[in-house]
């Protein structure tokens, strides 16, 4: 171990003892593993159901990446002391979840097992916007106070790369196809803007996360969002909504639909068989 | 020397999903630390949720614990450095396209595109047929010269 490291490993215990600290990145730690988690888990619920067969193979590699991603954010929940990154995953109810709304809202009408009428266009727009959210989050934090996130922002803003290539291309071709396709695109993206702003906001917890340089701001990462997204609404000749809404709450603080509390119920249901087994 | 000797143990440790190339050769060892009650290797993953982390974890286990019997053995999965592709041997770029993988491109256009040549003929002309593969490291490609479709490591580097 190099001098360097073990100054820095230092510094970390330090920055730990300081007052609120670890209850910041804590919670910070919460919201992005709970989206990721979330959203990987309506993304695997598309498999064999995706447009197209190579559709299939890349959202479900899509997924499983995302869902490394949320593992390994719990990882960091377990080394900080926040319990066994298993149970944070698949044992927490929905009022104790931080993800945004937005991420656990059903794909559509139906259910997996019974008529997936599942909404493409939705799914799109939704995680289109979704990686390019999470890509100004991470690049903001590569800068962060807390070295051990900065450093997996370095390793999954490589993955997320791919991610956002793939998206963008759906949305383009589709908004760019004209007729049923844009037509059905632009209502997603109403829908989406709806409860866009849950994406960005960090709840009771936001000036905690400035006070110890956490991550940027909500309102600096809405504008690198838009920076980012302008040119394409623009080549698109699309307007982009004013408002980024949180209608449906603010599920940082703890609030949530149905729809979450059905998908929990789904997900963990071979955990909860035998919660000690060893998989 | 037992350095060499694990070192020669983990050659032997291939990865689960591509059995043609060891773990050294893919460029996923960045550290072995020898400490007075157990030896420490530190590895890193290709990608985050790479399924066969796991295996690749026991295996290590299994084969170090054979240099030295009486030793506790520590597999440590670190982020930082992250893991490139151009940490992939040379060695390693042909056990792949044995595999009949082709290595991953070494050079990336400013747009992000990328080529990669069939590892069964060599010839350039090919096309992309989708980024995402059969698992979370590969692409899949088609050539036109000798008609096989085939897969290639993706590029991934800290510039993207």
């Amino acid at each position: 171990m190099g001098r360097e490291t073990e100054d820095m490993i230092v510094n970390q215990k330090d920055m730990l003892q300081k007052e609120g600290y670890l209850e910041a990145v804590t919670h910070l730690l919460f919201q992005l593993a709970d989206d990721d988690f979330i959203l990987a888990y309506r993304g695997s619920e598309w498999l064999g159901l995706a447009p197209h067969i190579e559709e299939d193979v890349a959202f479900s590699s899509i997924s499983q990446d995302t869902m490394g991603h949320a593992a390994m954010f719990y990882s960091l929940l377990e080394e900080l002391g926040a319990g066994d990154a298993d149970k944070l995953a698949h044992a927490r109810l929905a009022k104790d979840r931080k993800n945004a709304i937005l991420l656990e809202l059903a794909n559509g009408p139906g259910t997996y097992l019974n008529e997936p009428q599942y909404d493409w266009a939705f799914t799109v727009v939704r995680n289109f916007f979704y990686v390019q959210a999470k890509k100004v989050k991470i690049l903001s934090l590569k800068n962060t106070s807390y070295q051990p996130m900065a450093e997996a922002a370095v390793k999954v803003n490589m993955e997320l790369y791919y991610h956002l290539l793939h998206w963008k291309t759906w949305f383009m071709q589709l908004i760019g196809a004209g007729g049923e396709a844009r037509t059905r695109m632009e209502k997603a993206v109403t829908d989406v803007f709806k409860d866009l702003g849950g994406l960005f906001s960090q709840g009771a917890t936001a000036v905690a996360f400035g006070e110890n340089q956490l991550i940027d701001t909500e309102e600096q990462l809405i504008a690198a969002w838009k920076h980012e997204m302008t040119p394409i609404f623009d080549s698109l000749e699309m307007k982009m909504p004013k408002k980024f809404g949180m209608e449906k709450g603010d599920g940082r603080n703890g609030e949530h639909t149905q729809d979450l509390e059905a998908a929990i119920e789904t997900l963990s249901e071979v955990y909860r068989l035998d919660v000690k087994a060893s998989w | 020397m037992l350095r060499e000797k694990v070192l020669a143990a983990l050659q032997s440790v291939k990865d689960p999903e591509i059995d043609s190339i060891s773990i050294l050769e893919l460029g996923m060892l960045e550290d072995i630390t020898f400490h007075q009650d157990r030896i420490s290797i530190k590895l890193i993953p290709t990608f985050m949720g790479c399924p066969a982390l796991d295996i690749i974890k026991k295996n290590v286990e299994e084969t170090v614990a054979k240099v030295k019997a009486d030793e506790k053995i520590e597999v440590i999965f670190a982020l930082h450095p992250p893991w490139t592709s151009d940490r992939i041997t040379d060695t390693g770029r042909e056990r792949l396209k044995e595999f009949g993988i082709a290595p991953p491109p070494i050079y990336i256009a400013e747009s992000g595109e990328w080529q990669a040549d069939c590892p069964y003929c060599g010839s350039t002309y090919t096309t992309l047929e989708n980024l995402f593969g059969p698992t979370a490291c590969r692409s899949i490609l088609y050539c036109k010269a000798c008609k096989n479709p085939f897969e290639a490591m993706k590029p991934v580097s800290t510039l993207m």
